[in-house]
């Protein structure tokens, strides 16, 4: 079990043909996705990596049966990819493009209202489901199998947690980025929510940082939600005010998002919260000790 | 980015938004010259740099002649102002709005952002204008009232309306306070500002309502769109190592200390700047490289680290997906040959932390091509902990 995707998730790529878009089909083939088609308006016909091209995601679809997408389509273009996606019914739309506007962001999740596709993104490294599927950029050996869900708005902490989990012979059932960006597609109560559910993940890591609130909804969702374990790990403790750290997103604003509030409310839920990037890998296994689950979720590194 | 008041008012005029007549002056002889034009019976020299607090600081002077113009033109040009939003360090004052004075009797807060959470732009306001915000949020957050706005038919007239009985204008007031939030909230739209702030706004003795000052910030990733706004920038307000750094597409930020860092990444670049402060450092930066690893875009990243002397001591941690870690390390020694004389070194300590793609490539040039002062790292923490130490034993 895992979340949102697995071995039988067929998934478009939207942009397929621009460069970047087409490395990495190269890799999620390579690691076991189902690549079923591919979309570039007035391209169809042609094949990348052996995967056929489309005019549109509402034509790839109904020829594929396709019930996901990746989409690497530059920023000016790429609410516009979201929501084609979304119009086409997909159960699933995973945006890796940075920079795009946040007033269009702003109309697309107006769009999405009543709608049944789940965004993750825009601006994120993807998802993984460990061994199954990927979309988008995260690096396929970064994680190993295993009971602890990953959510994360930052690609090489994701990259970085996962390693350390790894060397500390922790797996991952999914792993999920949802993005730097100030307004998004799914947030980290969304994931939580569906790792609680899955009976497959026995506890989460969540990363956060600097900006927003969403880490405070959270610990108290967490607190009063769910019974597993959960550890995170907070970046941007030593940002000013004011700046623009990378990410859209990562802005402290008002006084507001700083990384002492979130640690403050994770603890305060009961959390654990990793002192340092480097101690996150040692932080879930305390965790995991601390519930009397880390024989279920060790397995000696190969 | 941000612009100043004059350019953010000259914008806000164009959307017909009622704000004060005035004028930008970048000398004395100009504002004296932009006073007689406006002559009103009080005239408003105010400081223009990109940062809150200038009245507290001394940056807004009332003048009733022409002669206090001049002296608080001369005054104010080329002094210093040191605001909450500032730093220690201040802002040298480079121009001046010249605008008439207002005849005030109630002032308001109103502002708009985008609210992350439900997607939605918001209007925000409150009766205790001219006071910083945050206060008003934290101790009487009943003070504050808000307006969400549907994106598909953007602020409706009762919204507005709502809000102006809400902050108690007087009858007459109450449409012209409503007409312009409506006229603000396309200032937004139109050109992609991520907050539209203005503070004070304004209720006049005579039931005129208008926007005294004014703050516009510009969703970055927006500005293809708006290339009269890019216009309007003013490069001698921002970091020089920030502005190097973003023609260079690299992701920086000075943060003021001497401890450097260099990773590819936003997340992990907060992280390792977390982590360098964790364990005694004073952090020099924080250096987002970005997912390609150009040897050229490296070399740039150590220059601008260097530069003016502010790294003592360099750390490297990079973390190989899209990045390869051959790449970085011939970056590395690409730098070393940009930077100094010799060819094969860099003046400072630099410890290099390499992990996942193609990291036993990246270690085994930087073994074959020994560059003096680069040394290999062998975890984060101890990486981390390294620099600090050769830093902090160096001063």
């Amino acid at each position: 079990m895992s979340i949102l995707v697995n071995k039988d998730t067929k998934v478009i790529v939207q942009g397929i043909t621009g460069k970047a878009a087409t490395f990495h089909t190269k890799q999620m083939l390579a690691y076991g996705t189902k690549i079923v088609a591919g979309v570039t308006p007035g391209k169809a016909g042609q094949t990348v990596e052996g995967v056929p091209v489309f005019n549109s995601v509402r034509d790839a679809a109904k020829e594929t049966g396709a019930t996901a997408s990746v989409i690497y389509v530059p920023a000016k273009f790429a609410a516009d990819s979201i929501m084609e996606g979304v119009e086409a019914g997909l159960d699933l739309v995973v945006c890796i493009t940075e920079h795009i506007p946040v007033l269009d962001m702003v109309k697309v999740r107006k769009y999405m209202e009543g709608k049944k596709t789940r965004l993750i993104g825009p601006n994120c490294p993807g998802i993984m489901t460990t061994g199954e599927c990927k979309l988008g950029i995260i690096p396929g050996n970064v994680q190993s199998k295993g009971h602890v869900g990953l959510v994360s708005r930052s690609g090489t902490l994701t990259y970085e947690a996962a390693f350390q989990l790894k060397n500390a012979g922790i797996g991952i059932t999914t792993s999920v980025g949802i993005g730097g960006d100030p307004v998004k597609g799914t947030d980290f109560i969304d994931a939580l929510k569906l790792f609680n559910e899955d009976e497959d993940t026995y506890a989460m890591l969540m990363i956060g940082e600097i900006g927003g609130n969403a880490e405070e909804d959270a610990a108290a969702w967490i607190k009063a939600n769910t019974k597993k374990p959960v550890a995170a790990f907070i970046a941007g403790r030593q940002a000013p005010p004011g700046k623009r750290m990378g990410h859209a997103g990562a802005i402290i604003a008002g006084g507001k998002g700083t990384a002492a509030d979130k640690i403050a409310a994770l603890n305060e839920a009961g959390i654990m919260v990793a002192d340092t990037v480097a101690h996150i890998g040692e932080t879930v296994v305390e965790t995991l000790k601390k519930a009397g689950i880390y024989d279920k979720c060790y397995k000696p590194v190969a | 980015m941000n612009i100043h008041e004059h350019q953010s008012k000259e914008i806000l005029r164009a959307f017909g938004v009622n704000v004060p007549r005035g004028k930008a002056a970048f000398s004395v002889d100009e504002a004296i010259a932009a006073a007689k034009e406006l002559n009103a019976p009080v005239t408003v020299v105010k400081a223009q740099i990109h940062a809150g607090g200038r009245g507290k600081a001394g940056g807004v002077k009332i003048a009733k002649t022409i002669d206090e113009v001049k002296t608080y033109a001369t005054e104010l040009l080329g002094k210093v102002l040191v605001t909450h939003q500032t730093g220690p360090s201040g802002k040298e004052v480079r121009r001046l709005l010249i605008e008439e004075g207002s005849k005030i009797k109630k002032e308001f807060y109103l502002s708009f952002v985008v609210d992350r959470q439900t997607a939605k732009v918001v209007m925000m306001a409150s009766t205790e204008g001219g006071v910083e915000i945050e206060k008003v949020a934290a101790e009487t957050p009943e003070k504050i009232f808000k307006e969400y706005i549907d994106p598909a038919v953007g602020l409706m007239p009762f919204q507005a309306s709502r809000m102006a009985y809400a902050l108690n204008f007087p009858p007459a007031a109450v449409r012209k306070a409503a007409a312009m939030m409506g006229q603000l909230y396309n200032v937004l739209i139109g050109k992609d500002c991520s907050q539209v702030e203005i503070n004070p706004l304004v209720l006049t003795e005579d039931d005129d309502v208008i926007a005294l000052d004014a703050k516009l910030n510009f969703d970055d990733s927006a500005l293809f769109r708006h290339p009269d706004v890019v216009e309007m920038r003013d490069k001698t307000e921002e970091d020089p190592k920030e502005l190097t750094a973003a023609a260079a597409d690299l992701n920086y930020v000075n943060l003021g200390g001497n401890v450097a860092c260099m990773v590819n990444g936003a997340g992990l670049a907060m992280a390792t700047v977390d982590i360098l402060k964790h364990y005694g450092g004073n952090p020099a930066n924080f250096l987002d490289v970005g997912g390609d690893s150009d040897p050229q875009k490296i070399a740039t990243a150590f220059k601008i680290m260097l530069d003016g002397g502010q790294a003592k001591g360099i750390f490297v941690n990079i973390f190989g997906g899209i990045n390869k870690c051959d790449q970085v390390a011939e970056g590395i020694v690409e730098a070393a040959k940009i930077i100094s004389d010799d060819g094969k070194s860099i003046p400072v300590p630099v410890v290099v932390l390499l992990e996942g793609t193609n990291v036993e490539r990246g270690r085994e040039i930087l073994k074959n091509t020994p560059i003096a002062n680069v040394i290999m790292a062998p975890t984060m923490e101890g990486g981390a902990k390294e620099i600090v130490r050769l830093v902090n034993a160096d001063n």
